[in-house]
């Protein structure tokens, strides 16, 4: 197993680098001029022969990735040519958002995706199973940024004047102050420090800040806020989380170990939870794994239907600007994220299910 | 005459049995409602998507100012439901370039149904091929593809296909592709695991030890168990596919207008969602139905194909 382990976060380097090597090229094969993309297209020939020099754009093609590939290493995604900042201090301020708002949806899709399916399975063809995968259905082929903006439409407009009201938009309303934990606690006293950059990231996702400071204004504000875009952003997963356990346990109650364990007499739900879900589990795991992804695609659509300054957001202005070093440093991080998260996935097979051999 | 006989007896058995396996599946799939739901929306959209012109008042790009005495993002107006006789019928309401949306949904029809089939096939063809050789052979070839599989799965689906269409430029032909692409993964992986465990079972080694070629065994006693789990995967994909076409043209990277699309349609007019809310509605309930019907017709026909789970 450890082994396997050791093995597998081994193969992961080539996968990094087929990252690295993926997003380079695609960013470097954007047509147009960044120069005239970021200065304007009225910007003149010596203002972009220095822009073009500045940022490393004239060097070879190969170069340039040696380049980047030595910046990567130490840390360093370069500065955006937009806003003129480290990438790296970009991505860390947008990143708690992202977090904090995939958390509360991927949660939200586990908690009701996984009753919802093993409820349909057991009561196979029952009304409960008929209602159960109709909601399903229905939420796996809503699209996303359709669903927020009918929930602001309603929850903010419709719902107006009534204590259902939710904001249509932003992270927290206007003049409101989280202050961040770490000030209050007096945690770190020199706001240049790593301690302090650490403290902060987590202190910038506002529903846990506010709970550590006991700030309950806040809290209730940004859990208002939170609302409509998480389930928005939900819905997908959670129908597919359901349609996938609901399949799998289906499998998994044929099998003639569950008439075994009902025949010694076990209790139904017994039988349900310690041998069929348990059992049914592996396609579910998969299934959830791969929900990170959809969650942070959805990000891209539903912070910017919701004015969320996350990552997502972020990341289609940039590309739309042609920011390179932004594109370049958030995918990597995303990506490389994904992929142990793909990896934690793969070795959890051997343990969930032992007939399978890791070696 | 006796080996005649037995041959016309084998042709009778072959013919009863084929016959009678469509049968089954056939009856089947019809005793699933969902697949009923499913088939039937299915079916009335392809005929909406044929019959297009016939169907939409209006040519589904005709901006309709100075034509008609109508202004822009007018509400739904219809003459059986009380809407003066006097102002003209447009039952889903004008945009915000004065055309008439009923219109331009119905021919968006065609549209979203040529994105699902095209894209999901090219993926899945491609996806099972390259996830059923690789787990089954394992080895460098199974970490050779896979790896590459990683690669593209370690990027939002949604994400990468932004980042191909902004490469290979805006409009619907790339979207496809990079939605193809980008989707082909998936259905490595799913056909991938499943290869794998089935691999393990014993019918698996019984092939094996009656001499059971790889192909045969790969194909022929490992693939067919290893497709229900495929069919629910690629219900997704479809649904997946146009619910991606319609974002990338949501976000002005798809199709572009005056492109009857819907996710274009409601991109153009998302701003409008508190004074003019029928925009966004009907597209967005378009493309749900479209993708919905996809989604049930597949549920049924696991429920329906899948040996395992008949009474």
């Amino acid at each position: 197993m450890l082994q396997y382990t050791v093995r597998r976060l081994l193969l992961s380097i080539p996968v990094i680098f087929g990252i690295l090597l993926v997003t380079f090229v695609l960013a470097r094969s954007i047509p147009g001029d960044p120069c005239k993309a970021i200065l304007g297209e009225k910007a003149s020939l010596e203002v972009c022969e220095r822009f073009t020099i500045d940022h490393g754009l004239d060097k070879p093609i190969p170069v340039q990735f040696w380049i980047y590939m030595k910046e990567i290493a130490r840390g360093d995604f370069g500065e955006s040519i937009r806003f003129s900042r480290p990438v790296t201090t970009i991505l860390i301020e947008r990143l708690p958002t992202t977090i904090e708002l995939g958390s509360v949806a991927l949660t939200l899709a586990i908690l009701i995706g996984i009753p919802m399916g093993v409820i349909s399975a057991v009561k196979r063809n029952s009304m409960a199973d008929v209602i159960t995968m109709l909601l399903a259905n229905t939420g796996v082929s809503m699209p996303v940024y359709w669903l927020g903006l009918m929930l602001a439409y309603a929850f903010a407009l419709l719902l107006k004047d009534t204590p259902f009201w939710l904001p249509p938009a932003g992270r927290v309303s206007a003049g409101v102050v989280a202050i961040p934990f770490h000030q209050v606690y007096n945690l770190v006293a020199t706001p240049e420090s790593f301690g302090y950059k650490f403290l902060d990231f987590f202190s910038n996702m506002f529903i846990f800040n506010s709970i550590i400071t006991g700030d309950w204004v806040v809290l209730g504000d940004a859990i208002k806020h939170i609302i409509l875009p998480s389930v928005a952003l939900a819905t997908i997963p959670l129908a597919i989380i359901a349609r996938m356990t609901r399949s799998s346990m289906l499998e998994v109650l044929r099998q003639d170990y569950i008439r075994t364990a009902r025949a010694k007499g076990l209790r139904e739900w017994l039988v349900i939870l310690k041998h069929a879900f348990r059992n049914a589990l592996l396609p579910i795991t998969t299934i959830i794994g791969l929900q990170l992804g959809t969650v942070f695609a959805g990000a891209v659509l539903t912070e910017t239907i919701f004015s969320f300054a996350g990552v997502g957001r972020m990341l289609f202005e940039a590309i739309t600007a042609r920011d390179f070093p932004i594109v370049q440093g958030f995918t990597v991080v995303i990506a490389i994220g994904y992929v142990l998260v793909n990896l934690l996935v793969d070795l959890s097979y051997g343990f969930i299910d032992p007939r399978i051999k890791l070696d | 005459m006796e080996s005649l006989e037995t041959n016309t007896t084998s042709e009778k058995q072959k013919d009863y049995r084929s016959n009678s396996l469509f049968r089954v599946t056939l009856r089947s799939i019809l005793r699933q409602r969902s697949a009923i739901i499913g088939g039937t929306i299915l079916v009335f959209l392809v005929l909406v998507a044929i019959f297009a012109p016939l169907i939409a008042p209006f040519d589904p790009e005709e901006v309709l100012i100075g034509k008609e005495d109508i202004k822009k993002r007018s509400d739904p107006c219809i003459h059986l439901f009380g809407c003066p006789e006097d102002q003209p019928q447009h039952i889903l309401g004008t945009d915000g370039n004065v055309r008439d949306v009923f219109s331009r949904i119905v021919f968006g029809t065609r549209i979203s149904l040529f994105i699902g089939f095209s894209t999901v096939g090219f993926a899945i063809i491609v996806g099972t091929l390259l996830g059923a050789i690789g787990g089954y052979i394992g080895g460098w070839v199974d970490n050779l593809i896979m790896r590459f599989m990683d690669v593209l799965l370690a990027f939002p689906s949604l994400l990468l296909a932004i980042a191909i269409v902004t490469v290979m430029g805006r409009g619907l032909q790339n979207a496809l592709l990079a939605i193809a692409i980008v989707s082909i993964p998936r259905y490595a992986r799913v056909i991938r695991g499943s290869v794998l465990s089935i691999k393990e079972q014993e019918y698996v080694s019984a092939s094996r030890a009656l001499g059971g070629g790889h192909a045969h065994i790969l194909f022929r006693r490992i693939l067919p168990n290893a497709i229900p789990p495929l069919i629910v995967q690629g219900t997704l994909g479809i649904a997946n596919a146009i619910l991606e076409a319609a974002a990338l043209s949501f976000l002005g990277l798809g199709a572009q207008p005056p492109t009857p699309e819907w996710g274009t349609m409601l991109g153009s007019e998302r701003n409008q969602v508190f004074t003019a809310p029928h925009l966004v509605f009907f597209p967005g309930l378009a493309i749900m139905i479209t993708v919905l019907s996809f989604n049930l017709l597949g549920d049924g026909l696991r429920d329906a194909i899948d040996p395992r789970l008949k009474e």
